[in-house]
């Protein structure tokens, strides 16, 4: 009986776990979570002592997760730019599962960022009094701006339940939106295209920390575009390794292969030029920028440890020639084992590169007599990131449950049915 | 290269630091804690979470050691602090070449820090605390700062506005002249703050022995450090062993 008591909110044609199994899935999440909100709870009340960040790492595992999570939630803007701009019509099938990972991301990410600044009720004073020279006004600006137009584009989705359905004023709203659906689509990947620019920014500008600090174009430094180009990256693929996650996880088939073929594809030609653009800077850099401002690369490498030359080559080799390969080689691509490697690699391969320009630019000392620092979060900056990770999982796991983040799984459960 | 016009300011205050006398002593940094209201660290505070606007590193050069005071640099180009943070929460005052934090403006973000090369400024990671009794003889000049918040030296700004009040009281105008805490309490002398538009003070600083840590980077740092001795010079340019003083 209990097992049942939702069956009229999920979707017709559609089969989902019993209540009670999915009340067991949710469990152990909603417990990550509690434990989450009371490690924020303890920041928020006492201040960030309860953290191990310090003087020195005044950024740590926050600012460098939240920038991995904002790179991997790309695809939300990026797969809503193909379908409805560049009108890769299959990408339809995943488009929902998009946005509410896009959703979570940045959601989650803004999150954290309020309980990281020292004093979150001033927020507001970005807005009031901006500094327009500053890349973090720009990423403020352009990652409020996105969340709402994300909280807009979920609500179509949201509409798609069963029950809300059922009321004839929700499914006019539901047909305006997606209208309107374009609008936000181009809103949104104008927005996204600005922060995620702004967030490597945040980096290059960095005068005083040669080990960050890149040339540019105009007022932009190389950073903001490589940010850009590596998000666009590997937001497919992080859409790809999620929906076939939840193909594993929920036994069932969710998309076509095609799908994952078009997202596998894009991923790797979008990568591989990343590579590319990446090596050229990594070589203007080493030859011309750091030297220039009296600091030889291989000084920053010559530490060792978990700062040397390996993490050069692994971000940009392993994780990301590597992945690209193989996601470009149509044979290679045609075997999902592959596939979903490549797309894993290309998520790694993007999280190593925000870690290395968060902790590594902080870890180097600039002065000449200074030391190298290392540093371990501590079980507060674990927990509060366990509490955006169990909220995503949450709420992924409801938007599956009871609204059509997947379009085709209903003709593919037919089709084996059939079978 | 300079700004336009930095040379017209109506002060420019810079410090020579004589390395050859400074002793490690730490006078300037207690000085300093005691004038600016920098609260004593909590029990729980470890080197990397306490509040220092001062710190003496200990430079070791296989002979003598020598010692360095590093604080904020003030520094006059493209300042790399102001120009990031998102709620012009620092301002460089070009009455007096200072850079300036304000902590009822600050949002605790913590980039101005990443961006400082000098790693000169701290933040508040816990709620300032005085031992009983200890909060009647805070500076009231000085305005005590709130958890969340970075700070910094600015080269005693209570003193300085002392010092103009004095001077407008006098009728007098112009560059006010004052002295530092941390100036006054070296019992070495090694610390001189003046003005660099004055000719003499500027070719003091300008001297053949006098450098200005990563000079390289282009920030136009407003403290200069005099030795004789080469090895020390050398050391401030490569990345030498060191403990920290």
């Amino acid at each position: 009986m209990v097992d049942r008591i939702d069956e009229a909110w999920i979707a017709r044609g559609v089969r989902r776990a019993p209540f009670g199994r999915f009340l067991l899935w949710a469990a152990p999440w909603a417990a990550l979570l509690a434990l989450g909100a009371y490690a924020i709870f303890l920041c928020l009340r006492d201040g960030l002592f309860h953290t191990n960040m310090d003087n020195r790492y005044v950024f740590g595992l926050w600012i460098f997760l939240d920038l991995a999570v904002i790179a991997l939630g790309a695809g939300a803007f990026f797969t809503g730019f193909l379908l409805y701009v560049l009108r890769k019509t299959e990408l339809r099938a995943v488009i929902n599962s998009a946005v509410v990972i896009g959703l979570v991301c940045y959601s989650g990410a803004v999150l954290i960022l309020a309980v990281d600044v020292g004093q979150p009720l001033r927020a507001w004073f970005t807005f009031y009094h901006p500094n327009v020279h500053s890349m973090l006004t720009e990423v403020t600006f352009c990652i409020t701006c996105y969340l709402t137009v994300l909280l807009i584009e979920y609500v179509p989705v949201l509409l798609k339940n069963r029950r809300l359905k059922m009321k004839p004023s929700m499914l006019v709203f539901e047909y305006n939106l997606h209208k309107v659906m374009v609008v936000f689509a181009l809103i949104g990947t104008l927005l996204s295209f600005f922060h995620q620019g702004s967030l490597g920014g945040l980096f290059g500008v960095l005068r005083g920390r040669p080990f960050a600090f890149r040339e540019g174009l105009l007022i932009w430094p190389s950073t903001f575009f490589l940010f850009v180009l590596s998000a666009m990256a590997v937001g497919p693929s992080f859409v790809a390794v999620t929906t076939w996650m939840a193909e594993k996880i929920t036994r069932r088939r969710l998309v076509k292969d095609e799908v994952y073929q078009t997202l596998g594809r894009i991923s790797g030609k979008l990568l591989l030029a990343y590579v590319f653009f990446k090596s050229l800077d990594t070589l203007l850099w080493i030859n011309q920028t750091a030297p220039e401002r009296g600091f030889p690369a291989h000084r920053f490498y010559e530490y060792g440890g978990a700062f040397g030359t390996w993490i050069l080559f692994t971000e940009i080799a392993l994780l990301g020639l590597v992945p690209a390969l193989l996601l470009l080689k149509p044979e290679w691509r045609a075997r999902r084992g592959l596939l979903i490697a490549g797309a894993a690699l290309a998520c790694l391969g993007v999280t190593l590169n925000r870690f290395v320009f968060t902790i590594q630019t902080l870890a180097l000392p600039t002065l000449p007599f200074d030391r190298l620092l290392l540093y371990w979060p501590s079980w507060q900056e674990f927990a509060a990131f366990g509490f955006v990770l169990a909220y995503g999982m949450l709420v992924y796991s409801f938007s599956y449950r009871y609204l059509k983040l997947f379009p085709q799984e209903r003709e593919l459960a037919m089709n084996e049915a059939k079978r | 290269m300079r700004k336009q016009g930095a040379e017209t300011r109506a002060a420019r205050y810079a410090m020579l630091i004589d390395l050859d006398r400074c002793n490690g002593c730490g006078a300037c940094m207690v000085a300093c804690a005691v004038e600016n209201n920098v609260p004593p660290p909590q029990p729980a505070a470890t080197p990397r979470t306490g509040l220092n606007w001062l710190r003496v590193f200990r430079l070791n050069t296989g002979g003598r050691d020598a010692f360095i005071p590093v604080m904020c640099m003030q520094c006059e180009d493209e300042t790399p602090c102001q120009s990031v943070c998102p709620q012009k929460a620092v301002e460089l005052d070009p009455a007096t070449g200072i850079v300036g934090q304000i902590p009822e403006r600050c949002l605790g973000c913590r980039y101005c820090m990443a961006a400082c090369p000098y790693q000169a400024r701290v933040f508040n990671w816990r709620d300032p605390q005085w031992p009983a009794g200890m909060e009647r003889a805070l500076n009231p000049r000085v305005s005590v700062r709130q958890r969340g918040t970075v700070e910094k030296c600015n080269f005693c700004h209570g003193r300085w506005q002392a010092a103009l009040e004095k001077a407008a009281h006098d009728g007098g105008s112009g560059p006010v002249h004052y002295t530092p805490a941390c100036a006054e309490a070296c019992p070495a002398q090694a610390i001189r703050f003046g003005d660099l538009n004055d000719p003499e003070f500027a070719a003091a600083c300008r001297s053949g022995e006098t450098f200005r840590l990563l000079e390289s980077l282009g920030t136009g740092p407003k403290v200069f450090y005099r030795t004789s001795r080469e090895e020390v010079r050398e050391a401030t340019r490569g990345f030498g062993e060191v403990k920290r003083g």
